[in-house]
């Protein structure tokens, strides 16, 4: 399967008469933005509003970011099984606004959305300080339950993400690259010498506000899977969760999987790209052991000489993150996992919920307990009515100056576990 | 600004005394530098001053602990240092505890500034490497030209009382406490770089070593269940509606003792969650779904239980530093044995 991205570069955004794309500007008609949210009868109200890097501005609480992409050639639309109808994705071309995002917010659904600063000391740990944003501040009805309301902003967020990508769909790019994974008899037969290279990516499925789509799946329900690594480049994956906003994975990651993407920068050099796997972190016992028997039993068969296996979230799903490490390195597979820590905010206490001596090459995101001052912005898009409730935030943590104590733990993409940030720890 | 003072520790041996036969020799306090005092003093620039170096013997040390380290301190506190260095030690054995034992007492004792240096594998560096800054140096005294800068820059810093960086940044021997860091390359890269050395065979280093798991057996099976004395406690953040001891969402810092006599079922009008890492909706309809409160009354009315102790203890478990838990139940685990409990329902989420 081989898909060409072709990267529209957008340097501002700015809300106008009519929506286009000129000279590197996404013009956003804010009007018809609006009227395609409040389609959703779920939906009281939204407002449109813009933040670019470096603005005095912070986002809160964040639910979603995605980035606009349409699919110019090949089957399948953005969003497969959810937006676009159910055809295999991730072939043909793709047309992507590089540098734009679409940022959800509003009222909060849970307690574990996120804050996105667009400068000062917050702006450098969280990856989307660096987009331009066009930010949906989405109000639900009165009395919307929790999940039902996450769908709704959820939704919304994505159906704007592939309203402004149709913008792109006649533009030429200013950049384009090509991705291809080999059916695996072919892979094998075209790199025989090269090692064979795997991701095993664990999904966020603990339920409960905790939920991941495949071609619009619950990945509750789904028993670990083979996917072609340029089928997530067109949202195959969504984010449905609200977990830790630092390191849950927003649409924007899974469209744009780092490990993914730095797998390919080698494939064809020093290793095979050869298959990416999907599992999911459920909650039940049983469900850990089925899921880390499949996802080791397909990389056995897939052939596969190594991998790297991320993780989604923290605590219970640390117990799935260490069966599949070891259950994989009992096949005699090498791995390297990428997760994050929870050490205490004096960095003092033990970092996972569950260790295994065969776990001994990690990548880390950072410690999500580190606190940090996050300064008082001009302005706020959504409100800080809820920065002493979210995951990361305690009561009476906003100071009279205006300034807030948090863990990073509440900032958006601080400790991707996919490795989309520059974070770390020892 | 005045040059910081620095006072040196080091053995008869990089005194130039003597070897084995010179390692009784007593603590001597000598003005300025002597020996690898030369590089700690050229790394320090014009910022700090070796003021003086503190001179012992490795077996007089050791063998008169006590005495020797009391004697040294004496000396090192007429001094009147902004920071003390001892070493580095490199990989000798008892020159590495004398090192870890002085700058532990400087740090603890005088509330002066202080740090060490030694091989990561010399004795002294598992017996104070959580106590007190080293730097990891190479096994041998031909590693000090690399050490002397990371040993003055570290000493610099605590000196001033700037931020200490993590371990990969400062050289020193990680000491449990983990630091963040912003790296160079994101981590999905160093992901694939790990995974291709390890594929080729060559050196990785892991970024976070496993830990030493505390994996709890459980307790045998209670003998004479209907007579128990039994209590509820969660990590699922049940708590009075309104959270009255505003127990945090994530990563809470404490937990909450309730009352729950004459309370035979918990509604949505008196218990809810604080817990941020799942839908709370189930939980707030009907909070014994996660604190089953109902249903152990029901046992013990028809006999089934003993009795429900009279409070349950509630945290939250969501992000939750296993430290932290950890001393929440030191803490009520001793109340509910001084109480009689006879046995816990833990219940999560």
């Amino acid at each position: 399967m081989k898909l060409e991205l072709g990267y529209i570069h957008i340097h501002d955004i700015q809300l106008a008469a009519a929506s286009k794309v000129e000279n590197g500007v996404l013009y956003v008609d804010a009007e018809a933005v609006k009227k395609l949210v409040l389609e959703d009868e779920q939906i009281a109200s939204v407002e449109v509003e813009v933040a670019h890097p470096g603005e005095s501005v912070r986002i809160t609480p964040v639910k979603d970011v995605i980035e606009p992409r349409v699919k110019v050639e090949g089957p399948g639309g953005m969003f497969p099984g959810v937006i676009s109808k159910v055809d295999t994705v991730g072939s043909g071309k793709t047309h992507v606004l590089k540098g734009a995002a679409v940022v959800t917010t509003g009222k909060i659904v849970g307690f574990q959305e996120g804050i996105i600063d667009m400068s000062g000391v917050g702006a450098q740990y969280t990856p989307f300080s660096k987009t331009n944003n066009l930010v949906l501040v989405v109000q639900p009805v009165e009395g919307l339950k929790q999940h039902d309301h996450e769908h709704a902003v959820r939704m919304a967020g994505l159906k704007t993400a592939v309203y402004l990508g149709e913008l792109a769909r006649s533009l030429t790019p200013d950049e384009t690259e090509t991705f291809e994974t080999l059916p695996l008899k072919e892979s094998m037969d075209k790199y025989p010498e090269l090692p064979r290279v795997g991701y095993v990516q664990m999904l966020q499925s603990q339920g409960l506000l905790h939920d991941t789509y495949v071609y619009g799946v619950d990945a509750k329900r789904i028993i670990p899977t083979v996917i072609y690594p340029t089928e997530v480049m067109d949202g195959a994956i969504i984010s449905g969760n609200c977990v830790s906003a630092c390191d849950k994975n927003p649409t924007y990651v899974h469209q744009n999987n780092p490990i993914v993407h730095d797998l390919f920068a080698q494939h064809g050099k020093t290793i095979n790209f050869a298959a990416m796997v999907i599992t999911n972190e459920n909650v039940y016992l049983a469900d850990k052991e089925r899921s880390s028997n499949w996802s080791s039993k397909l990389c056995e068969f897939l052939g596969l000489d190594a991998v790297i296996i991320s993780e989604e979230g923290f605590g219970n799903p640390d117990t799935d993150l260490i069966m599949n490490c070891r259950k994989i390195t009992e096949k005699g597979i090498k791995t390297v996992i990428v997760t994050d820590e929870y050490a205490g905010r004096d960095g003092s206490s033990q970092s996972l919920a569950d260790a295994h001596s065969s776990a001994d090459a990690l990548v880390t995101g950072g410690n999500a307990n580190q606190v940090i001052t996050l300064p008082k912005m001009d302005k706020v898009i959504g409100t800080e009515d809820y920065v002493g409730i979210i995951a990361g935030g305690w009561d009476q943590n906003k100071h009279e100056d205006g300034t807030i104590d948090v863990e990073i733990q509440a900032i958006t993409g601080a400790t991707s576990e996919v490795g989309f940030n520059y974070l770390s720890a020892r | 600004m005045s040059k910081l003072r620095v006072v040196h520790y080091i053995n008869q041996f990089f005194a130039q005394i003597g070897g084995e036969e010179m390692a009784d020799y007593k603590p001597e306090y000598r003005e300025g530098i002597v020996g690898p005092g030369l590089a700690l003093q050229t790394a320090f620039g014009e910022e700090a001053e070796i003021v003086g170096t503190v001179i012992c013997g490795d077996s007089y040390f050791n063998e008169n602990l006590e005495k020797a380290t009391a004697e040294v301190l004496e000396m090192i506190k007429a001094a009147k240092p902004d920071l003390f260095i001892a070493g580095p030690a490199f990989n000798a054995g008892r020159y590495g505890v004398a090192c870890g034992t002085i700058t532990d007492a400087v740090k603890k004792e005088l509330g002066i500034p202080a740090l060490t240096g030694m091989y990561v594998e010399n004795p002294g560096a598992d017996m104070f490497k959580s106590s007190v800054y080293i730097i990891s140096t190479k096994n041998s005294a031909a590693g000090m030209r690399d050490a002397a800068p990371k040993m003055a820059k570290l000493g610099l810093k605590l000196a001033k009382g700037e931020k200490v960086g993590a371990s990969c940044e400062d050289g020193y021997i990680p000491n449990g406490i983990r630091v963040n860091l912003f790296e160079k390359e994101r981590g999905s890269k160093r992901a694939v770089k790990m995974l291709l050395a390890k594929i080729n065979g060559k050196p990785f280093t892991t970024e976070y070593p496993m830990p030493d798991f505390d994996r709890v057996p459980p307790c045998p099976a209670v003998k004479d269940i209907a007579h128990a004395k039994i209590a509820l406690v969660t990590s699922g953040g049940i708590v009075p509606k309104g959270n009255p001891d505003h127990i945090e969402s994530s990563n809470a810092t404490h937990y909450g003792k309730y009352d729950i006599e004459g309370v035979d079922d918990l509604t949505s009008d008196t218990y809810a969650t604080a817990h941020g890492g799942y839908d709370p909706v189930y939980a707030n309809e009907d909070a014994d779904r996660v604190l089953p409160v109902d249903v152990m009354r029901e046992f013990e009315k028809e006999g089934k239980i003993g009795s429900l102790y009279r409070y349950f203890y509630t945290t939250v478990g969501n992000g939750t530093a296993v430290k932290s838990a950890k001393a929440f139940a030191a803490e009520f685990s001793k109340e509910l044995v001084a109480d009689g409990v006879q046995a816990v329902i833990l219940t999560s989420t």
